[in-house]
């Protein structure tokens, strides 16, 4: 047990370590004129990212000759992308939910419309979003239509594949001991479906936010894509590359959420070297 | 006829079952699994079906179940026509049938909630049943968290707990070590002698057979699967399965039985290697 935790704690401090050793190798690079333009400077990055969170500025030092502004300007923009990708996921995991369990249920429906969802599927749909542009306008909605496309089809295909591999004992089990079809429905499918929507939505949330933000990035007035599509125009790299860093957490912090959600859902499920609690 | 008919729980009358090859249409590749199979379970009796393996005994379990529709004959369920789903048959599966998603206990009164029994009740009854297979204080466990003879244990008490008039056994032990085993048929002679159900029982194991039953009928190897020999069973009840092994009345059944299946069991190893060669 002791020797377990002192393992992972040396994990840890070797993560950070390798984390670092980039951090300062890059810090080196940037000295070069050349390099800093196209890869911007870990210093600057991580004072682009505090002028953006935090309220109180900092005065003119060795690291930053011309102070940092405490704006706290980020959290509309964020909001806007977090509201964005949290709609799009609940949207296309619902619609997705509902599609997979009705196609699977219905085998003359997914007949017909199989070669379409192959299509839909295949199709490279960020080409969509000036489409949605046209049809929702600049706001959020685009973002969201946007992006529920990418995850709407992860979470379908995981459906549906769900529920056409559940165990024929099981189904026939529960129908020996008399269920009828809403209830095979209600205790079958729908338990055995949502376990292969949670291996699907870490995959998703990720997908969600690359929707939001490739929409934003492609035409809004705010959103972090929108802030990281400005400092482009600008060839400000340290900006885009604090949005970034940014995306990269947050998108962390959500896959994290529905890791918990998952645990707290899925305890039936077994885990790899688990033993028993007498 | 029809008086003599309700007599027996289960009957199987003549029947024949043809799976349709891949290709629609092609007649060469429809196989006959069963044929011409003619098999009555009276009310309160044990009958073990013995067989080559591969032979179409699940098949023919299947179809007094009413999860399968035979494509020639009759089934019978206390004299009226089966259609559709056995009502009145518990089916204890050979492979592993719980939810993995509910526990032992929710798992039990699973066929309790489906018949509408309400929710306090329906756990009263459960618990009770696990009680009866000995799992008591397991009630919370997922089935990934039992053994294999605990999960086989929580399957019986599912089937039981509905209280079923005919029981439909397909090797329900084979997975199991010998003295699991051993443990869960003498538990399953237990229940069965307390209650007297109808049980139709498959099994490839003789021994098992020889030991639970009140009859053994053997099936030929397949294709067209029917039964060739029927034995009476005549070593007296309670039978304690370990020791009636050694009774002198019991090696006398199992050479004659034997004897039978032999030839069978060869058939169908033929058979088998001819298919994968």
């Amino acid at each position: 047990m002791k020797a377990r935790v002192m393992r992972a704690s040396r994990l840890r401090l070797g993560q950070w370590a390798l984390l670092l050793a980039v951090l300062a190798l890059w810090q080196l690079a940037s000295r070069d004129a050349q390099f800093v333009f196209f890869l911007g400077e870990p210093v600057q990055v991580a004072g682009r990212i505090w002028s953006w969170f935090l309220p109180w500025g900092v005065a003119p030092n060795a690291l930053f000759p011309e102070g940092l502004a405490g704006n706290a300007d980020i959290y509309r923009h964020l909001g806007t992308t977090l509201l964005e990708t949290v709609l799009a996921f609940g949207i296309g995991t619902v619609l997705g939910l509902a599609a997979g369990l009705w196609l699977a249920l219905a085998p003359t429906a997914s007949a017909i419309l199989d070669p379409y969802l192959k299509a839909a599927n295949a199709m490279p749909r960020v080409i969509l979003a000036p489409i949605f542009a046209m049809w929702f306008g600049l706001g959020i909605w685009s973002k969201v239509a946007l992006a529920v496309t990418l995850v709407f089809f992860i979470v379908f295909f995981n459906v549906y594949q769900g529920v056409r591999e559940v165990s024929p004992v099981l189904l026939a089990n529960a129908r020996m001991l008399g269920a009828n079809q809403k209830q095979l429905l209600r205790t079958v499918y729908l338990p055995s479906a949502t376990a292969w929507v949670f291996s699907s939505l870490h995959t998703s949330v990720g997908l969600a936010f690359v929707g939001a933000v490739v929409g934003e990035y492609l035409g809004s007035a705010r959103g972090v894509g929108y802030l990281i599509q400005q400092a482009e125009g600008t060839f400000d790299v340290n900006t885009v590359f604090a949005g970034i860093v940014v995306l990269t957490f947050f998108a962390l912090l959500l896959d994290g959420l529905v890791g918990t959600i998952e645990r707290r859902l899925m305890t039936w499920q077994p885990r790899q070297g688990e033993t028993e609690k007498l | 006829m029809s008086v003599a008919a309700s007599d027996f729980a289960l009957e199987l009358l003549g029947i024949r079952c043809t799976f349709r090859g891949r290709e629609a249409g092609a007649s060469s590749s429809s196989y006959t699994a069963v044929a011409d199979t003619t098999l009555r379970v009276r009310a309160g009796e044990f009958v073990s079906v013995v067989g080559p393996t591969g032979c179409g005994k699940s098949t023919l379990l299947n179809i007094g179940a009413g999860l399968l529709a035979p494509s020639a004959g009759e089934v019978r369920v206390f004299g009226q026509p089966l259609a559709g789903i056995n009502r009145r048959a518990g089916y204890m599966f050979q492979a592993e049938a719980l939810l993995p998603w509910r526990s032992a206990l929710d798992n039990v009164m699973l066929g309790l909630q489906y018949r509408g029994v309400p929710e306090r009740e329906a756990h009263a009854q459960a618990q009770a049943w696990l009680e009866r297979v000995g799992l008591g204080a397991f009630g919370d466990r997922y089935p990934h968290q039992l053994s294999g003879g605990m999960r086989k244990r929580t399957a019986l008490a599912q089937t039981l707990a509905l209280d079923p008039d005919i029981i439909l056994m397909d090797e329900p032990f084979s997975a199991l070590d010998i003295q699991t085993r051993q443990l869960m048929e003498d538990e399953v002679l237990d229940l069965w002698a307390a209650k007297k159900k109808a049980v139709l029982f498959i099994t490839h194991d003789l021994d098992e057979a020889i030991a639970m039953s009140d009859r053994v009928v053997v099936l030929s190897a397949g294709p067209a699967t029917h039964p060739i020999g029927e034995f009476v069973i005549d070593l007296p009840r309670p039978r304690r399965v370990a020791e009636v092994r050694t009774a002198p009345r019991f090696v006398e059944l199992h050479t004659q039985i034997w004897n039978v299946l032999r030839d069978e069991v060869l058939k169908g190893y033929q058979q088998q290697l001819r298919v994968a060669a």
